[in-house]
């Protein structure tokens, strides 16, 4: 058994009111230069739709992810390492800017620069890129939020496999959520995996996959590895970014800053700790729908004796392993199970998992049961089908999906005759497995969701790392060129100058 | 002027490409890059760049091996200069038209579209234009190269090239007597030797070889390592 520690995320989609929050607030932190306005490290997707880029999803065009060779190993999709390497000149599998946006910005000047004319002046889009007009704009991050756009295209939305779409074009019918989506730090990253160049790492501590900019040669197999497509390539510094788990707040035991902006609440970041050994095995099942349950196999139990011991010997700090204890995220994924990972079948074992939202009882006769006599509503009667939310979660599995909204259900049930009728009903947990102080727990966490019970993180060892003595008056973060900003023109090899304030580092 | 061009120039423009590509690569490796346009526009670059590529590195790896493995080595085999002028005249003429059919259609997309021309810096397109003229000087001289099999012009190529690594005093003087494209040729090349570090040229050194016996897929960095090597 090999212990790590990794911050793990939950976002709990019953709570998103997809204000977007999250994503400005980190674009204002990580993604407002040139080369990467059209990246959202964070970007918050309604569903039913293609998402961002284009049909991110859907691997039979983008090829991200993993495969799984008749022999059983795995090979990232877009082929063995050769394969990736053929592709070096020019990579079949690469979105190009449309399939995001093409960035723009509006000709403000133009409002009081414009000569006197008849009709008002207005401020048309001027593209980012080629600094020319743009006739029209045809696509953007959030092109269809809140169902923007006809259904017929957003139908093209891979989650509806096996699934008759066609009633859900209507408007009784209609349906929708919110998927704000980020980087996975998956345990088995494919654009780690893709890098000819060896620039991507997954950090052992706390398990961050980051790029190391100074390696990164721009080869762009990264892009087209990852399945959520969630690594960009900056056009103008010529070299692949991707969310950084925020980990300058991290290492300090803070949240991210989605997280730490969440207005609805609904992130949670914890330790889990797992067995380093089991994720090739656990990436390597055969039937897709094993995948998730494969995944919780290779997770560790912060409470067992063992896995303590384990921890220790493998370097895990005690802090983390006490966290680990009172980890949301393994409550949620390992106690209650109400909480997956998206899109197992990628082979990829994310680390940023989702718990699936409610949505209001299509048969309003059945929705005024629940009141009387805290009936469970058929969860196969909820708005948004359980097929959808399966094969987003859980590879298309529904058993899981069901017993998790069973779940949920069950606490709003509990509670409400608690508060309600002031009586406990140990009846309602017990039909979803779960005990009364259980209920009460996800109470706690999920609803009334209290900061320091959202955010179990423990500040890392940095003295461990390194000798801080070396990096005193040092550039702090800096954006890859040792103190330079990062963007290029007028220097010898051709990246701006960049005057430090404070004179030297080491 | 020979002695300059052949005899000086050279030791300039291989200090200046390894002083230079050092320094790039220690001071400044943030700039080292492939500085791909492909996320711009699709369009045109697969085909080109494709084209290009592989055209180029055979044409890279003939001229490399064609002009330093010493003379020694093709007595030893008893391979006679004439044929290894037509190999060098026939493969080159065949992958640099290959190449320059690339290059020209990554230059149309450099130069016309939008988007790839704006965000062009002055190096890009310059060293693309100067990669084409100089594989279109090295398609000019391979009818020279095929019309004097027998005067054994090759030879004086690899004399001047194995002089000018062992430091042969005379290198220069072996190349009097050629044909004028051939030096133009040859001055473009150290040329571009010079400008070498300061383009996106350099992202060929560090084409990712290694990934093919990299063990495994994944990597992670350990932090007890990176402490040790901090003590």
């Amino acid at each position: 058994m090999k212990v790590r520690a990794q911050i793990g995320m939950v976002l709990n989609l019953d709570k998103c009111i997809g204000c977007h929050t999250c994503s400005v607030t980190c674009k204002n932190v990580w993604t407002g230069r040139d080369g990467v306005e059209y990246a959202w490290f964070n970007n918050v997707e309604t569903k039913p739709g293609i998402g961002y880029p284009k049909d991110w999803e859907n691997q039979k065009q983008w090829n991200g992810g993993w495969s799984r060779t008749k022999s059983g190993k795995l090979q990232p999709k877009q082929g063995a390492k050769w394969r990736i390497l053929a592709n070096i000149f020019g990579n079949p599998n690469l979105p190009e800017i449309d399939d995001y946006y093409e960035p723009f910005d509006m000709d403000y000047d133009h409002l009081k620069s414009a000569p006197e004319m008849e009709a008002f002046p207005t401020a048309q889009p001027r593209s980012r890129i080629s600094g020319e007009r743009m006739d029209k704009i045809v696509w953007g991050p959030n092109w269809e939020e809140i169902l923007g756009g006809e259904f017929e295209k957003r139908s093209k939305d891979y989650n509806f496999e096996d699934i008759q779409k066609d009633i859900y074009g209507e408007y009784e019918n209609t349906f929708m959520m919110y998927l704000p989506r980020l980087c996975e730090h998956c345990l088995n990253p494919t654009c780690v995996a893709s890098c000819p160049s060896g620039a991507i790492y997954k950090r052992e501590e706390d398990g961050i996959v980051l790029i190391d900019q100074e390696k990164c040669r721009g080869w762009r197999m990264c892009v087209s590895g990852c399945p959520y497509k969630k690594i960009y390539y900056n056009w103008e510094s010529g070299k692949s970014e991707k969310c950084t788990f925020c980990y300058p707040r991290i290492e300090s035991g803070l949240p991210t800053v989605c997280s730490e902006t969440c207005v609805g609440r609904i992130r949670y970041l914890g330790v889990m700790l797992y067995d380093a050994d089991k994720i090739q095995q656990a990436a390597s099942v055969e039937d897709e729908q094993e995948l998730y349950d494969a995944q919780l196999g290779a997770f560790l139990d912060p409470n067992d004796p063992e896995v303590q011991a384990a921890a220790r010997e493998s370097g895990v700090p005690d802090e983390w392993i006490e966290s680990a204890k009172k980890s949301p995220v393994w409550k949620m994924a390992m106690d209650w199970k109400i909480a997956f990972p998206l899109h197992p079948e990628y082979r990829t074992l994310p680390m940023v998992w989702y718990v699936p939202p409610l949505s209001p009882i299509q048969n309003a006769a059945e929705a005024g049961k629940i009141g009387i006599d805290n009936e469970m509503p058929d969860v196969k009667s909820l708005r948004i089908p359980v097929k959808y939310l399966a094969n987003m979660l859980t590879a298309g599995d529904e058993a899981p999906i069901v017993t998790a909204l069973e779940r949920m259900l069950a606490m709003r049930g509990y509670m409400r005759s608690k508060t309600v009728d002031g009586v406990i009903d140990l009846e309602i947990a017990k039909r979803v497995g779960l005990t009364a102080l259980e209920i009460e727990d996800m109470f706690n966490i999920m609803s009334i969701a209290n900061y320091e019970d959202r955010f179990v993180v423990p500040t890392s060892h940095r003295e461990q790392a390194e000798d801080a003595y070396d990096i005193r008056s040092g550039c702090g973060f800096t954006d890859g060129n040792q103190c330079s900003t990062g963007s290029s023109g007028g220097k010898l090899f051709g990246s701006r100058k960049f005057v430090v304030p404070t004179g030297g580092a080491r | 002027m020979n002695q300059f061009l052949f005899g000086t120039l050279p030791y300039i423009a291989l200090t200046v490409l390894l002083v230079g590509t050092i320094a790039r690569y220690e001071r400044d490796p943030f700039t080292w890059k492939s500085s791909s346009s492909q996320l711009l526009r699709r369009k045109q670059l697969i085909l080109g760049s494709v084209l290009f590529h592989v055209g180029v590195l055979v044409v890279f790896f003939g001229h490399l091996f064609g002009l330093l493995i010493p003379i020694g080595v093709y007595e030893f085999f008893g391979i006679p200069p004439e044929a290894k002028q037509l190999l060098a005249a026939l493969a080159g003429g065949l992958f640099g038209t290959i190449a320059i059919i690339g290059a020209l259609i990554l230059a149309h997309r450099r130069l016309v579209d939008p988007r790839v021309r704006a965000r062009s810096s002055f190096a890009d397109t310059g060293i693309l234009l100067l990669l084409i003229v100089q594989l279109a000087l090295g398609l000019i001289s391979v009818p020279y190269s095929l019309s004097a099999l027998s005067e054994g012009g090759v030879i004086k190529f690899m004399a001047w090239a194995n002089g000018i690594f062992t430091f042969d005093g005379n290198a220069a003087s072996y190349l009097q007597n050629v044909e004028l494209i051939f030096k133009i040729h040859i001055v473009l090349g150290l040329t571009i030797f010079i400008l070498f570090p300061f383009t996106r040229l350099v992202h060929m050194i560090s084409a990712p070889i290694r990934y093919i016996w990299r063990p495994g897929f994944q990597i992670v960095r350990t932090r007890k390592n990176s402490a040790n090597r901090a003590k």
